[in-house]
């Protein structure tokens, strides 16, 4: 480091008091700005605005905190597989997923809701998460559910709907009264409640639809974008429900996924469903019309499946932005929120004890 | 009031102040956002579209610095500045210095070891430099927020002292960094 000084100079003369007084509070004056500007970004002047962090606050205030597991979505089992492109996508986006040709799929099948062990129920979302390894380290994560449309539209009424089913202290169970009011406040809830109702329920995860509820845009090579939804429509199919007794087992409905992808690969057909404008793209609750464009783009096979405690699924976040270039989110507002808010149930899953998956190593041999 | 030194007071290189004020603009921008993002559910995907590349645009600019700072002679210390001023004013240039390099490199290492795509801009991917562990995934996204808040407050140290100089002292210590007028 430099020591030399240089020549000496006249300094200007000592200020007054006064002088300095003011001069010492305008500097404090500017850093305090600057400072209070970071703090307002930071949100920390505004301790009661919903954030990614009381977000998942509330899913742990409904489940617990169940340690190193999914805050939404907690009992799984990973699964692999591939996708093959039939090449018919490459019309909609550039993504070089819909090439045709075949690549690499992880995947994850779900529960929707924070318990890891809560018994396996015919009335309960599920889900299926996909991670699709594309050339150039480029990768396609999606997240979607066998539910028609999804329970809410915007990120403030899914915090109202959790706030609402916190367990009443006293029941141990969600009040239905405040349920009942939040559907009053959100009309859009209640109606898409009455189309998710109405939807037909398959007899497991194999036979299952699943589908990515928010709206997407589709960039193809020319340029030309389009919204799009897409869903994972099973080749196997339906069956009768399981009987009472084999329901009665806590992991049935895992189990029956397990037992048909040991006798054989199990497939979906990759559908894109392209909108007309002026189909609703940022309101996951609204259906789009029955006549839109369908068309299938490839199929997917699934020919492993592992417990959590070995699959590399367990640490994956399904951020549903991670996304390849040709697929880009849309004005959907839950798209920015569930980005936001996997990262921190990731963070803090990730700095927690692993606990045991409800289905185990040995129920997946 | 420099009247009485011959000729203009020393100052750094064209390309040092260069560097300074475009990296003073995009670390700001960068812990700015940073804070922003983490506590927004609705701007949060598009604040990550920001981040990410700025960091590595920051990261990439810093090692510029740091081989400019090594290569250049620098202007020495005003005679305004006691020998602890000095020591308090190097150590603090080699915290903002090690930080600009060690920041980025903790984002890009937390998004390798949680995994992640590191995606820049496009279809333009850096490759992962440490393997996909849950454990260090954890822990370097701790680290990069406490080293956001040590950035940030070393900045904040940083400012003070220029503007206690340039406003108390007034030895005209920002011309040797000033861009704009001699």
């Amino acid at each position: 480091m430099k020591t030399d000084d240089t020549p000496p100079s006249d300094l200007p003369a000592p200020l007054g008091l006064a002088s300095l007084v003011v001069r010492v509070a305008i500097i404090g004056g500017v850093v305090g700005m600057i400072a209070g500007a970071f703090s307002y970004c930071a949100g920390w002047l505004t301790p009661h605005a919903l954030t990614p962090a009381t977000m998942i606050d509330a899913f742990e205030q409904v489940n617990g905190r169940k340690s190193g597991f999914r805050r939404n979505h907690a009992k799984g089992v990973g699964v692999s597989g591939a996708f093959e492109s039939n090449g018919a996508g490459v019309s909609l986006s550039k993504a070089s997923v819909f090439r045709k040709g075949r690549v690499p799929v992880l995947g994850r099948f779900a529960i929707a809701g924070g318990q890891p062990y809560l018994p396996d129920a015919q009335g309960k979302v599920r889900s299926m998460a996909l991670l699709f390894e594309l050339p150039g380290g480029e990768e396609w994560r999606t997240g979607m559910n066998d539910i028609p449309v999804f329970t809410v539209n915007t990120p403030e009424a899914f915090y109202e709907n959790l706030v609402a089913s916190v367990p009443d202290p006293s029941t141990g169970k969600p009040d239905p009264r405040k349920i009942a009011q939040f559907l009053r406040e959100n009309p859009a809830s209640a109606q898409a409640l009455r189309l998710i109702g109405a939807h037909p329920k398959s007899s497991g995860f194999e036979n299952d639809a699943f589908n990515s509820l928010n709206a997407f845009r589709f960039v193809n090579a020319a340029g030309a974008s389009v919204f799009v939804r897409w869903s994972m429509v099973p080749v196997e199919s339906a069956k009768p429900p399981v009987d009472a007794e084999l329901a009665a087992h806590r992991d049935y409905l895992f189990d029956g996924l397990v037992g048909a992808i040991h006798q054989h690969p199990l497939q979906w057909h990759l559908v894109v469903t392209v909108a007309q404008p002026g189909d609703p793209t940022n309101d996951a609750t609204l259906p789009w019309p029955t006549d839109r464009r369908h068309l299938d783009v490839g199929t997917l096979t699934i020919d492993r499946v592992e417990s959590e405690a070995t699959s590399p699924v367990r640490d994956v976040n399904f951020d549903p932005l991670v996304l390849p270039v040709g697929i880009a989110g849309s004005d959907d507002p839950l798209l920015s929120a569930r980005s936001a808010a996997y990262s921190v149930s990731f963070t803090r899953r990730e700095s927690e004890h692993k606990e045991q998956s409800a289905v185990s190593v040995a129920e997946t041999r | 009031m420099m009247a009485h030194t011959p000729g203009p007071p020393p100052r750094f290189s064209p390309l040092a102040r260069i560097l300074h004020w475009a990296m003073a603009a995009m670390i700001l921008a960068a812990l700015f956002i940073g804070v922003a993002m983490v506590a927004s559910l609705a701007g949060y995907a598009r604040l990550v579209a920001i981040h990410r590349p700025l960091g590595i645009l920051i990261l990439v600019f810093a090692v510029i610095r740091l081989v400019n700072r090594k290569l250049t002679t620098l202007p020495p210390f005003l005679k305004t500045m006691s020998p602890l001023e000095r020591r308090a004013a190097t150590a603090g240039e080699r915290l903002l210095y090690t930080l600009m390099i060690v920041q980025p490199l903790v984002g890009w290492g937390m998004l390798s070891a949680g995994g992640y795509p590191i995606v820049v801009i496009g279809s333009l991917h850096l490759p992962a430099i440490l393997p996909a562990r849950p454990t260090l995934y954890a822990v370097l996204r701790e680290t990069h927020t406490v080293l956001a808040f040590l950035l940030f407050a070393t900045f904040l140290a940083h400012l003070s002292a220029v503007l206690f100089h340039t406003l108390v002292v007034r030895d005209g210590l920002i011309r040797r960094m000033a861009s704009w007028r001699r």
